[in-house]
């Protein structure tokens, strides 16, 4: 295999990961003010992915370095091409990621309650924009011939995109109630759990949707078989949710987020930002790649580091594996 | 600002972002260094020793460490995202070469550093005692080893080695890794580094304790904090030293690899051997001429090539000479933001050095510090090497202006075409906006959580999987 198409993969799966486990990070932001009813309840839903919302970001920073590294021409098309959508989401992170550590730090509702607003806002505007970018990737950006974005803010709130941004957001929501019934115990994962049927039945339909729209745009029997797996994988994980199997619903919704993810790479291949200007300008994972002495020097780094970062990454979420309620919430 | 006066075009908003996102990322970033190994040196002490006076440090300053590394973590992720969207042309050229210690940082230091503190954070009853105190250092490890990725490729901006520029493409290509990741500049740049986060980190140590110090001087605490005083102390002095050490190595690497850079820290226009160092210089307001100076007599020689009377080339021949290499354009930084970063770097970090030995020597032989002018010093300790690390990364930024990649790109010809002005302004007044706010809310919480004062440490609850522990309150939640 080329070791673009390594590098392709590569990239593709860091993205699937990342969304799959920011995908139930952004769904428990989300579901703050609906699921948690007081303090107490919310504090379980945010310490639910406490010990590992962090770890789960670093997928995203290192996505973004291996593009960086693999396709130069890439990462900094995209980049500054989709630059304000870029820029909420970077506020958004920012807000969220210090919302969680500060909460707790002061008694007063009125400071709970401005966090709490950061959290639900930091997690719904990135779980929207991703959807709107991906999509965009997907469906090809005006580009010209040197590789520069020529369109604007509103090229990218196409019809499409925003059916993206809707469906990554409901597959999120269905995603982090999933996970909330997993990890809870009482009347959170009672809650969770109804809701995550009703929420999941909204997100299957527009995943169906959205999956036959994107493979209108551009297909391959990878991707239509990619496709058709994460349907069946999110109705499978739905059943699964209906009778309270909630380690099969995680596992369904995991999957089928990944795969989602995955049809869209799928798709897209060889191509990594099609041009719908000029076609000179569409970046291919070859004439966007780095040489092959980086591409090889980066293989071996990934060979050897990212096996050990599955390892201890994986460890935690076995040390913190045991379901949480309202009665393991301190005092303060 | 181009030749028409006061219009602002992208380039120097994009200038602006970078400047202020970056010395505002690395408020954070020296204490999350420097913390995160004393935190770690403190339970390790704890674990060896069984002394409860040690696990209430580790936990009191585990709690500003953590604080503090919330707002490193967020404001990190911009400074990777912030290549591709306002230096697109500049990520283009050196893509091959720049991204991969990014990726190899967040690959190797990033996961380490972020999985173990949420280890770390959560797990004081969940993990067995050892594999706690292991989280921490691997935590400490990520942190500090993600310095050395990103200095790596900082050091590439400042000497370019191991590539060649393809001239097909007009692409600077990796020719040699191991010679990037052994630049000589990183190599130096990475121990100064990592003392100006020491000297920082063990400021705060001094701070905290001195502030509780002054209100109670008799409390059953005051031991642990005369204890965190001197330690601080000592940490803050070895700081210092390694900072003056390695800086002077990285003087004459300067003077090799950035004759300019060297120059403009001096404001020397004229080569001179010897050269002088001044102390202080007034010039005329355009910085050409000298209407006062305090000068010491060979030192910038010394400074610069190692030999009282070597030769330190000045401004002007070396514009001379960029010139005639590069083509006609102007070569040299903005002298007086050089000149005045240089000395403020070197000022704020010695009066640090100077206070921690103030520190050391009221407490010898058990005495303890009367002087209330002292501890109100002790106070403001750890503002002076925060403001001395902010210098520096002005002085080496602004001294290889106007290069972005220096002798091989131009800052004005890396930043992104297509983003129009509108765009970044509408980013750099909101990453401004954000930034002030979360400072703010960020100093209010590290004074008030600094002002608690150690914590109670009751016993650890041994831990016991055997049976469901269903409603035993979790020993942290956030």
């Amino acid at each position: 295999m080329e070791l673009t198409t390594i590098w392709f993969l590569l990239v593709a799966v860091l993205f699937t990961g990342y969304f799959i486990l920011e995908g139930f990070d952004f769904g428990v932001g989300m579901l703050l003010p609906v699921l948690g009813r007081d303090d107490r309840e919310r504090r379980v839903l945010i310490n639910t992915i406490g010990p590992v919302w962090d770890g789960n970001e670093v997928w995203l920073i290192t996505a973004g370095g291996a593009m960086f590294a693999a396709f130069p021409e890439w990462y900094a098309t995209l980049f500054s091409g989709f630059y304000l959508p870029l820029l909420l989401i970077l506020l958004a992170l920012i807000a969220r990621g210090v919302a969680f550590e500060y909460r707790h730090k002061r008694p007063e509702p009125s400071w709970k309650r401005r966090w709490d607003a950061a959290i639900f806002f930091g997690s719904l505007v990135p779980a929207v924009l991703w959807g709107v970018a991906f999509a965009n990737i997907l469906r090809g950006v005006p580009l010209t011939g040197d590789h520069e974005y020529a369109g604007g803010l509103l090229d990218l709130l196409n019809p499409y995109a925003l059916l993206g941004g809707v469906t990554t957001a409901a597959l999120f929501l269905t995603h982090g109630a999933v996970f909330i019934a997993l990890k809870t115990v009482g009347e959170i994962r009672e809650r969770a759990g109804a809701l995550a049927v009703r929420v999941g039945a909204v997100a299957a339909v527009l995943a169906v949707v959205f999956l036959a729209w994107t493979l209108g745009i551009r297909s391959s029997t990878a991707a239509v078989a990619l496709a058709a797996g994460a349907a069946v994988a999110l109705l499978a994980g739905l059943a699964a949710a209906r009778v309270r199997r909630e380690g099969w619903a995680f596992t369904g919704t995991a999957v089928a987020i990944g795969l989602a993810v995955a049809t869209l790479f799928a798709a897209l291949f060889p191509a990594v930002l099609p041009s719908t200007l000029d076609p000179a300008g569409t970046l291919t994972a070859t004439n966007a790649a780095s040489t092959p002495y980086t591409l090889k020097i980066m293989s071996w780094v990934a060979v050897v580091f990212t096996p050990i970062v599955l390892a201890y990454q994986g460890w935690t979420y076995w040390v913190f594996r045991k379901r949480i309620g309202v009665a393991h919430i301190p005092q303060h | 600002m181009n030749s028409w006066g006061l219009q602002v075009d992208a380039l120097d908003v994009a200038r602006w972002q970078f400047g202020v996102t970056t010395v505002y990322h690395f408020l954070f970033v020296p204490l999350t260094i420097g913390l995160s190994v004393l935190v770690a040196i403190l339970q390790t002490l704890w674990h060896r020793t069984g002394n409860e006076r040690y696990l209430k440090l580790t936990k009191f300053y585990g709690k500003l460490f953590l604080i503090n590394f919330a707002m490193g973590v967020v404001t990190g992720i911009v400074q990777e995202f912030q290549f591709g969207m306002n230096w697109s042309d500049y990520s283009r050229f050196v893509g091959d070469i720049f991204g991969a210690p990014l990726a190899i940082e967040a690959l190797v230091a990033f996961f380490l550093e972020s999985t173990f503190i949420g280890l770390w954070i959560f797990g004081w009853d969940r993990l067995p005692k050892r594999l706690h105190l292991a989280s921490i250092w691997a935590a400490a490890i990520g942190t500090n080893l993600s310095a050395y990725f990103i200095l790596a490729a900082n050091s590439f901006m400042q000497n370019p080695v191991g590539y060649r520029v393809n001239p097909d493409t007009g692409r600077a290509e990796l020719t040699d890794f191991v010679a990037v990741l052994t630049n000589k500049v990183a190599l130096v740049t990475f121990p100064h580094t990592i003392a100006g986060a020491f000297l920082v980190a063990g400021s705060l140590l001094v701070a905290v304790a001195m502030w509780h110090l002054i209100r109670n001087r008799d409390s059953a605490e005051t031991p642990t904090y005369r204890f965190a005083a001197k330690f601080g102390s000592w940490v803050t002095l070895v700081a210092a030293a390694a900072v003056v050490i390695s800086g002077d190595i990285q003087g004459k690497i300067m003077t090799q690899v950035q004759p300019m850079k060297m120059a403009a820290a001096e404001g020397l226009y004229n080569t001179e051997s010897p050269a002088s160092f001044s102390v202080l210089t007034v010039g005329s307001l355009d910085g050409t001429r000298e209407l006062f100076a305090i000068k010491i007599p060979y030192l910038l020689s010394y400074l610069g090539t190692g030999d009282p009377n070597g030769t330190v080339h000045g401004i002007n021949d070396l514009q001379a000479q960029y010139a005639s290499q590069y083509g006609p354009g102007n070569y040299a930084p903005i002298i007086p933001v050089t000149y005045w970063s240089f000395r403020f770097m070197i000022a704020f970090g010695l009066a640090a050095a100077a206070i921690a030995l103030l520190v050391l020597w009221t407490h010898r032989k058990g005495r303890a510090p009367r002087s209330k002018w002292l501890l109100r010093a002790g106070l403001v300790m750890p503002l002076l090497p925060l403001v001395a690390n902010s210098f520096g990364w002005i002085f080496t930024e602004m001294g290889r202006q106007p290069w972005i990649v220096f002798g091989e790109m131009l800052t004005r010809n890396g930043v992104s075409r297509s983003v129009s002005l509108t765009e970044v302004l509408t980013s750099f007044t909101a990453f401004t906006l954000i930034y002030a706010t979360l400072a703010v809310i960020e100093f209010r919480l590290l004074i008030r959580y600094a002002k608690a004062g150690v914590p109670d440490v009751t016993e650890q609850p041994e831990i016991d999987d055997s049976h469901d522990d269903a409603e035993r309150p979790l020993a942290f939640a956030y």
